[in-house]
């Protein structure tokens, strides 16, 4: 089976730093891969090359067979095949819930209007936001904000979903309901990539969990092999001080 | 209804003692302004050239027959200006290689006429050009004419280029001030550059920019006597000409009031813009 995301030998470098030093990974299709690590150990940013808001200094970044990472493609086409929700939301405050889904999908796909606005009212009404359609972003909570975000990024109907530590402002409170999004998406076959500190939340729904240190994946594996005897003593070290903080 | 407890009134009596101090002290600056400046030497003499009832009552209604002027010469300017201004402030932010002519010129037209004084432009401009253009005859443009040399044309030109250049820093400054990441989220979605721009960055800049944008035009509300200089009789102009043969400057007080007449229902309307806006974007104001 090959994978429908194959990244290999990736570096990345912000001047003298490096951000992403020789990182392979593949995704198989309706895989679920989650990234766990410190803060700037990468997660982000490889998110970000795999969106093409980065460009790699070296490597490849391969979508079904096209490597997307080639200099002088034309980013925007890929984009659209591929969904990405950050963790400050990035809605639109000007626009309405609505109008924050529908953008994409008139704009982009060229999709007719009503049919744009039947498929978001239809999404939103699966996350229990048809109530809020006609809400402006500021009206509502960081959760449902959130969930709006998602369903922005589902509206593009993507291939493969980019999840960057989508909770990490919610108040622990409103995780749940992102949370339960994540899991929905899931349960459709959806190919997702997540940066994530929810480690219980990462061993429940990963195929696959990667740990990132200073922009290597030191280890990967199935959720049952990583967080119960992981390899490499940084890995296991890393857990530890998650469970000591209370998050495990 | 609960009576309201000994925290509520003691609120309700100190925001009771705050409007009666407000008031006193107001009332009692003004008089003793009033007092300090009436009582002066000086003021007999500044009464009866300023401030002379029967001037008033004769040039006021003169002076109220320019506004029209005054407005139009806005109302032609203020339109050129936003779109100038926008184009430049674009220029100044484009990133192709091959456009960098566009953006160097931007950047030295900002530094030029936000660099010299804004009557020295007019009188360049409203003297020179029409020398160097007397030969043409007449225009007509969209039902407008006139001739090519009229100070109709060069100086509302004039104003347009000295004011361009404030606003195209009003207008960078609002595109700059939309954060990055509501570019990656436009970006994300597929939108191109040109799109994110149009339906992301341009309208919450345009949002951010209108009260700036609003001083500006305040100004320029203002400034649109300095055309007078190029011999457009307006209301400054007029109250200034009114004051050459009487030797009284209470026209140009009435041509201050008559300013003010246009100006304070402008910023008025801005603030009621920006407090619906805010209102209908996010829950609540804090006032």
């Amino acid at each position: 089976m090959t994978a429908k995301l194959s990244i290999r030998n990736v570096r990345k470098s912000f001047g003298a730093k490096v951000v992403l030093d020789d990182v392979s990974l593949d995704v198989e299709e309706h895989g679920v891969v989650c990234l766990i690590g410190a803060s700037g150990s990468g997660k982000s940013t490889l998110l970000r090359c795999i969106n093409l808001l980065e460009p790699v200094d070296d490597g490849e970044i391969v979508l079904d067979g096209l490597d997307i990472s080639e200099p002088g493609l034309d980013p925007d086409p890929i984009r659209r095949r591929i969904g990405m929700v950050f963790q400050s939301y990035n809605l639109f405050p000007h626009m309405s819930v609505l109008h924050n889904v529908t953008l994409g999908p008139a704009k982009v796909l060229r999709t007719d209007k009503a049919e744009a606005r039947a498929h978001a009212l239809e999404l939103l009404a699966r996350f229990g936001l048809d109530d809020k359609a006609h809400a402006y972003p500021d009206q509502l909570s960081g959760g449902q904000q959130q969930r709006v975000a998602i369903v922005r990024a589902l509206a593009m109907r993507p291939e493969l979903m980019l999840l960057d530590e989508v909770t990490a402002a919610l108040d622990p409170v409103l995780v749940g309901e992102v949370l339960n999004v994540i899991r929905d998406m899931r349960g459709q076959g959806m190919t997702m990539i997540l940066a994530t500190h929810e480690m219980g939340f990462a061993k429940e729904i990963a195929d696959l969990v990667c740990f990132l240190k200073d922009g290597v994946i030191l280890e990967s594996a199935p959720p049952a092999k990583l967080f119960s005897s992981p390899d490499r003593p940084e890995t296991a070290e890393f857990l530890q001080r998650v469970i000591a903080s209370g998050r495990l | 209804m609960t009576p309201p407890t000994r925290r509520q009134l003691w609120l309700r009596r100190q925001r009771r003692r705050a409007v009666v101090v407000a008031t006193a002290s107001t009332v009692i600056t003004v008089v003793v302004l009033w007092l300090l400046i009436t009582n002066s030497s000086g003021w007999p003499r500044v009464k009866k050239v300023f401030f002379d009832g029967q001037h008033f009552r004769d040039d006021f209604p003169v002076l109220l027959g320019y506004l029209w002027q005054d407005v139009k010469l806005f109302l032609q300017c203020a339109p050129f200006i936003l779109l100038l201004g926008l184009a430049i402030a674009m220029c100044r932010n484009t990133r192709n290689p091959a456009l960098f002519p566009l953006r160097a010129f931007a950047a030295a037209y900002t530094d030029f006429f936000r660099g010299i004084p804004v009557i020295l432009t007019v009188y360049l401009v409203g003297f020179g050009i029409p020398r160097l253009v007397r030969d043409w005859g007449d225009f007509e443009i969209l039902g407008f004419g006139g001739a090519w040399n009229s100070p109709y044309l060069w100086g509302p030109v004039a104003l347009v280029l000295a004011y361009s250049a404030y606003v195209s820093e009003v207008f960078r400054s609002g595109i700059e001030g939309v954060h990055e990441s509501q570019r990656a989220g436009a970006r994300s979605l597929g939108l191109s550059h040109a799109q994110t721009m149009r339906h992301v960055v341009l309208p919450q800049a345009f949002r951010r920019v209108i009260p700036p944008l609003m001083n500006d035009m305040l100004s320029l509300q203002k400034d649109v006597a300095l055309i007078s200089l190029l011999g457009i009789v307006e209301v400054f102009k007029r109250a200034s000409s009114i004051k050459d043969y009487s030797g009284n400057f209470t026209p140009l007080v009435a041509a201050a009031l008559i300013f003010l007449v246009l100006t304070i229902p402008e910023t008025r309307l801005v603030d009621w813009y920006t407090t619906r806006q805010r209102r209908r974007t996010s829950g609540s104001v804090i006032t």
